[in-house]
């Protein structure tokens, strides 16, 4: 299979962008700034982030849609206004995550973004479960760009002005270049911003039109040290197969009206909200600069191994190491002291809560 | 008169007499990209030609630091350890590692000359 490329290729090359292979995609993973420069930057101002990899899965059709969909997914569906988002998951039969992903409503459906590496498995799962009645759509005529920082507002206003009304975790269609663009309010930084759904013949300009405002285009590896910084899980290191939402530390993401009803998975979440999860997703902060990537494994003080790193680095914006991972339940609690193996070292660090960087985010509705 | 050498896991290595000054080159800095973390071996330990030496860690991935020669370490830059982004912004001169009694002079005659180097690392690279 040939690698693909997004509509934004030549501007990655154009503003200097170390390109690297992502989930089939030739993505960058940094420009001419360097990562520790385009996550302050992001933090300071607005970066640019093409996200156009991600599957955006349009369903439509059908009264039973809504209900069909709460079969699969633990969010209140019902709830859901249109426009409105929210965070939600794939699971397996055993409450495993099979991918982690946002679920607007439109006017005539829903839209939900998808990881990556996971969209066509997710796209055949959910029209095998959905029996074929509905119509799906990963649609790839789109691109997908994201805007974040705290200027993205002002940035994305003088573009696109209008979309400064949108609430956290809202969308709405506005017009760009006489085409539909849908832009929501949300992220993966930590920061406040918007995802840009937008046809691949305006995506180019529409970014120059951003920079021109003063933003700057961010890489993949900047996205990866934003998001840990911001506490949120990366599908695949942090999230699987074999973790469900609750071990993830994720339970605000499944509403207390759909605990007692049925989706995929919901007889093992269930069990696990009542009698506790053995594992939970915790923040670790080593004591030193030493980093601990994702594999480390954890140590208690008797020298027993109780869990393991599942996303590692140094964060730009805290100026310190930080990680995160699962550990028995027993030590999950803030501040209890554990030791991370690095290159054959017992390395002291603690329990620590999540986020490291503490969120920005223009408030909506609220999310419990 | 000192000599100036480099190895290909991208270390040069500076002789004045028995005395070697180590460290990473500016090519490997930028392969690196930021280094946020750097480890290095104990002063008055002694490492072995082509062993690990230390470590550097960019925000995307650790790196081992090797020795291109044998020899006691008789001095560390702790400049480095307290920032290391200082090895990005001046990595051949300020931002050494290491200072080691050279074992066997001998050593030396088995790396690239700046020249050599230079073509080795635009070779390797492309």
């Amino acid at each position: 299979m040939s690698i693909k490329k997004t509509s934004l290729n030549n501007l990655h090359m154009k503003y200097g962008a170390k390109l690297v292979e992502f989930a089939g995609y030739q993505m960058p993973i940094q420009y001419k700034d360097g990562i520790i420069q385009e996550h302050k930057y992001t933090r300071s101002h607005s970066g640019i982030f093409d996200v156009s990899h991600m599957g955006q899965l349009f369903i439509s059709g059908g009264d039973d849609l809504t209900n069909d969909l709460e079969k699969i997914f633990p969010a209140d569906l019902k709830k859901l206004k249109t426009n409105q988002s929210k965070y939600s998951f794939l699971m397996n039969n055993k409450g495993g995550i099979q991918d982690d992903l946002i679920i607007t409503k439109t006017s005539d459906g829903f839209l939900i973004i998808l990881n990556a590496a996971c969209k066509y498995n997710d796209y055949e799962v959910i029209k095998s479960k959905l029996d074929n009645q509905y119509k799906l759509n990963l649609d790839e005529s789109l691109s997908l760009i994201a805007l974040q920082g705290p200027e993205a507002k002002n940035v994305l206003n003088k573009v696109i002005p209008g979309c400064d009304n949108l609430k956290f975790m809202n969308g709405n269609n506005y017009v760009y270049n006489n085409d539909k663009v849908y832009i929501t309010r949300s992220g993966y930084t930590g920061e406040d911003g918007f995802e840009i759904s937008i046809k691949h013949s305006d995506a180019e300009i529409f970014v120059e039109s951003l920079i021109e405002y003063g933003s700057k285009l961010i890489g993949l590896g900047a996205r990866d040290t934003l998001r840990m910084e911001a506490g949120l899980c990366l599908y695949g290191n942090d999230l699987d197969n074999d973790t469900s939402p609750i071990e993830a530390n994720l339970k605000w993401a499944i509403p207390k009206s759909r605990i007692e009803t049925e989706f995929v998975g919901s007889e093992v979440l269930k069990d696990q909200f009542q009698s506790g999860v053995k594992k939970l997703r915790v923040g670790i902060k080593p004591d030193s600069r030493v980093i601990a990537r994702g594999n480390t494994k954890i140590y208690n003080d008797k020298n027993q191994e109780i869990g393991k790193v599942t996303s590692g680095t140094f964060g730009p914006s805290v100026e310190h190491p930080i990680a995160m991972g699962y550990v028995d339940n027993s030590y999950s609690t803030v501040n209890t002291k554990i030791f991370l193996e690095v290159r054959g070292k017992k390395i002291p660090a603690n329990i620590c809560n999540l986020p490291f960087y503490k969120k920005n985010y223009v408030k909506g509705e609220i999310n419990v | 008169m000192s000599e100036v050498k480099y190895s290909k896991e991208h270390e040069w290595i500076k002789l004045d007499g028995e005395e070697a000054t180590i460290g990473i080159t500016k090519h490997a800095t930028e392969m690196l990209g930021d280094i946020v973390f750097a480890e290095l071996p104990e002063k008055g330990s002694n490492v072995d030609k082509d062993g690990t030496a230390g470590v550097v860690e960019s925000t995307k991935a650790a790196s081992d630091v090797y020795t291109p020669v044998s020899g006691e370490v008789i001095d560390t830059n702790q400049m480095i350890v307290d920032d290391p982004s200082k090895i990005n912004e001046d990595p051949e001169e300020s931002a050494w590692f290491f200072k080691l009694k050279i074992k066997d002079k001998s050593e030396m005659d088995s790396l690239m000359s700046k020249e050599e180097y230079e073509k080795f690392a635009k070779e390797t690279s492309a």
